[in-house]
């Protein structure tokens, strides 16, 4: 069933709504909100996911909402204090019903004694606990309790033979109140069997004395009907309250048939009589006849049923539209976006090109066409940025998976900790956000395993005895950056470079920064399973971060203070699509420096640059020394020096806020390119980050700025930054 | 004639569940997500019958039922509660606000078109 499975996949992503909308409103909760709306909000996150599990007969999820939904009930009746004990319980029910939606989704499994342990402490908070070991049984409830009357359960199933019930019924005003409707449940009875119905009038009064909303009408009916007792008050469900019911059951012990000569010529009645659908129209309006009045069995088959499929279809389009009012998103396929994405990518080349033809061509600069094209330019970035703006979304679906991350940590380490999180509303592209889980889930491991003391060890150094883990997302010159900090220990410095020593990353009177030897732990080998514990393991080191966060054009630096803690910056662009580039000829080759590297451009006098010694050489820029790198040279386009003074100086930062200054030798302009991966289409080429066409259909390496430089410090003498 | 059914569920799933099953039973569905979004629908439209959960966010089943027996245009309109709870009490509620029956979810699709005919003239 295709409509089915489709639904439950609605389900799934709304569980994960639901889920993320309960632990938020938990941690709020934690943190001192008692808004009664954050409380209802969170007892609705748990109430739909067992509404919705009950649909799909997902017992175990249902089974354990609903002992947790309970436990929230009182919470939110105020019969639940909810105390930083009772939260921590139920921040960990949240968990557990994470784990429950997800094995129902993968078809994994769940550790049975866990949610069964959670079940029970959830249990345990309710007020007047203990007495209710039943209590999860009753949500499982398919049929609706009879709660008016007590009914013998056990009864045995109808007797093969019809009954025969007389059925005295008087509605009150209250029931037509509630837009009940005698018609209908006599039609209802009519579909049990047999009825004779006589109604009574006398309480009628005088049409001036008439309320047009009073209940005047008594009904008498004579049911014979294969079924019981049961379905018979399941009739009147809906209006038991509303009205004076009697029902008798003349057959009670299984009779013979009760009065069969009497049916037969009832029925017999009933065939000569046409079928009237709607016979009564409103009882108490219009003064009904005395007489006995028999009504069709069974004929009231409903209208709307008879053609089913064009009346369905129309019903799904105007629930769509509906749907479309109610709800100001749309879900679309990825696929349509990323081909939308790479059309507006073709146009904005093609638009290029279509540029620099008309310059080619000569044309006025004040010409029509030219300022066409302008217009068109501009309109082709604000599609493009509008495009992206589809596929970005805020970094919230990575970051509220931490606290949960956090909790487990803290609970395996003994330490207590505290996440907070800022800027959650950043907005970055999806395929960013999708591939940051990883590399944050680590560093926030790491931020807790290696970074956070021991409660006694924080209390001793005059800490407070909580650690704080700080992760925040905020946008920076068109870049996301995201930082995770912790009020640790810091990096022990010695430490770390005794280690590097010793696995041979560093000779053994190797002279390093502080910064140096905190960017140790981002050499690949310098974290092994010896001697990570099973929090932080897993087989993965700092260096594997470091590569996918540059795998997405993003860098990673550290700052570290030793008995304060450390931070690390995290910068990644917010797209992997376009970039704005400055676009610069090197040794008759074009390529585009991404502008979001460049502080500066200047053309070197002479007398600023100075060597250093073998081909390294700086040049002092408002008197501070920066190292100088031939781009050319660098990147093997020629070998031999260039006259710096016939070239231009392009000053980069990096994220680590180190400053380097590239010499090319023209800068062409500057340009929005879309960004084609080399790696996709060739192979991975150092120093290149990617590659773009340009308007004259010619292929233009973006260079990495960071790799240039990465590269260059190898062989360039270390410090020489730190020069002033 | 084609009934109109209008469901108020800030479920997605629920929703979904609703629209395919009333629109297999022929029935032309209109949605709504709380009870707010509910009486904005209600404005421009004059359903046979209404289908509401309890549990929503801005305005609940029971204050949407009492809304809308409050006015005149609709007092009349037939009002299923979806709940979840089979209990008497949350039925006792929402009867005395106004609710002309109820469905107890998990429904199946038979039970809940069961429960729309037995309220839709």
């Amino acid at each position: 069933m295709d409509a089915m499975a489709a639904i439950k996949q609605t389900f799934f992503q709304e569980c994960e709504e639901q889920l993320a909308e309960l632990e938020s409103g938990l941690l709020a909760m934690e943190g001192g909100d008692s808004d009664s709306e954050t409380v209802n909000a969170v007892f609705r996150a748990v109430h739909s996911v067992k509404g919705g599990a009950g649909a799909f007969s997902l017992d175990d999820l249902v089974r354990f909402a609903h002992v947790f939904e309970t436990a929230l009930d009182h919470v939110r009746a105020g019969k639940l204090e909810p105390t930083p004990d009772v939260l921590k319980v139920l921040l960990r029910a949240a968990d557990v019903l994470a784990d429950l939606v997800r094995a129902a989704r993968d078809g994994g499994s769940v550790d049975e004694s866990r949610s069964q342990k959670l079940a029970d402490e959830l249990r345990a908070l309710n007020p007047g606990a203990a007495a209710e070991p039943e209590d999860d049984l009753s949500g499982l409830e398919f049929q609706p309790v009879h709660a008016t009357f007590d009914f013998d359960d056990d009864e045995p199933p109808p007797a093969p033979s019809d009954n025969v019930f007389t059925i005295k019924f008087k509605p009150k005003p209250s029931l037509y109140a509630k837009a009940n409707e005698t018609a209908l449940i006599l039609r209802e009875l009519g579909e049990l069997g047999h009825t004779e119905t006589s109604c009574d009038i006398s309480d009628l009064p005088l049409l001036s004395e008439l309320d047009p909303e009073g209940a005047y009408l008594a009904w008498t009916i004579r049911l014979t009907t294969p079924q019981n007792e049961d379905a018979v008050r399941d009739v009147f469900d809906f209006v038991s309250w509303d009205c004076d019911l009697e029902i008798i059951n003349e057959s009670a012990p299984p009779g013979p048939g009760g009065g069969s000569l009497d049916d037969e010529l009832a029925a017999l009645l009933a065939s000569v009589q046409s079928p009237e659908v709607d016979a009564p129209e409103m009882p108490e309006a219009a003064p009904e006849p005395m007489a006995p009045k028999t009504f069709a069995p069974s004929v009231v088959e409903p209208v709307e049923r008879a053609p089913q499929a064009k009346p369905a279809a129309a019903a799904a389009k105007s629930g769509g539209e509906a749907e479309a009012k109610a709800a100001p998103t749309i879900r679309v396929d990825l696929d349509r976006v990323d081909r939308l994405i790479d059309l507006v990518g073709e146009l904005v080349i093609n638009q290029a090109m279509l540029a620099q033809r008309v310059t080619e061509a000569g044309v006025a600069r004040a010409s029509s066409i030219v300022i066409g094209l302008d217009e068109l330019e501009q309109l082709t970035r604000e599609i493009q940025d509008s495009v992206m703006a589809i596929r970005a979304q805020p970094v919230k679906s990575v970051f509220q998976r931490m606290p949960r991350l956090v909790r487990e940590l803290a609970a395996m380490t003994g330490k207590s900790v505290r996440l907070i999180s800022e800027g959650e509303g950043t907005e970055v592209d999806k395929t960013v956000i999708e591939r940051l889980t990883d590399p944050l889930t680590h560093m926030i491991r790491n931020a807790i395993d290696h970074g956070l003391e021991k409660p006694e060890t924080r209390l001793a150094a005059g800490k407070p005895e909580e650690g704080t883990v700080r992760l925040s997302a905020l946008h920076r010159s068109g870049r996301i950056v995201i930082e995770i900090s912790d009020d640790g220990a810091g990096i022990n410095r010695p430490r770390v470079k005794q280690i590097a020593i010793d696995k041979g990353l560093i000779p053994a009177d190797a002279q390093l920064t502080d910064e140096e030897i905190d960017n140790l732990i981002f050499l690949p080998g310098f974290s092994t399973a010896s001697e990570i514990s099973d929090i932080s393991g897993r087989g993965v080191g700092m260096d594997v971060v470091k590569r996918s966060i540059q795998a997405l054009g993003g860098r990673i630096s550290i700052s570290s203070r030793p008995g304060k803690g450390s931070t690390f910056t995290m910068s990644l662009p917010l797209t992997l699509a376009v970039l704005d580039g400055m676009v610069v000829t090197v040794a008759d080759q074009t390529l585009i420096v991404p502008l979001t590297a460049i502080v500066e451009t200047l053309q070197p006098k002479s007398g600023e640059v100075h060597g250093m010694g073998g081909t390294a050489r700086v040049i002092s820029i408002r008197n501070k020394f920066t190292p100088l790198i031939d781009i050319g040279r660098e990147l093997g386009y020629r070998s031999g020096a260039t006259d710096p003074l016939a070239s231009v100086v392009i000053l980069v930062e990096t994220e680590g806020g180190g400053r380097s200054a590239f010499l090319v030798d023209a800068i062409q302009g500057q340009r929005q390119v879309v960004i084609k991966s080399l790696e996709a289409n060739y192979r991975h080429v150092p120093g290149i980050a990617a590659a773009t066409i340009l308007g004259d259909g010619r292929v233009a390496l973006i260079l990495d700025v960071d790799a240039v430089l990465a590269n260059t410090q190898a062989d360039t003498p270390q410090g020489v930054s730190e020069a002033a | 004639m084609t009934k109109t059914i209008l469901t108020v569920d800030d479920s997605r799933t629920m929703r979904d569940m609703l629209l395919l099953t009333l629109s297999d039973a022929g029935y032309r569905v209109i949605q709504a997500e709380d009870g707010v979004h509910g009486l904005e629908v209600l404005a421009g439209e004059t359903p046979d019958v209404i289908v509401t959960d309890i549990n929503m966010p801005r305005l609940d089943g029971f204050g949407f039922i009492e809304k809308v027996r409050h006015d005149a245009n609709y007092r009349a309109v037939p009002i299923l509660v979806l709940t979840t709870e089979s209990d008497a009490e949350k039925k006792d509620r929402a009867r005395r606000a106004g609710a002309t029956g109820w469905i107890v979810k998990p429904f199946d699709p038979t039970k809940l078109v069961a429960a729309v005919r037995r309220v839709a003239a």
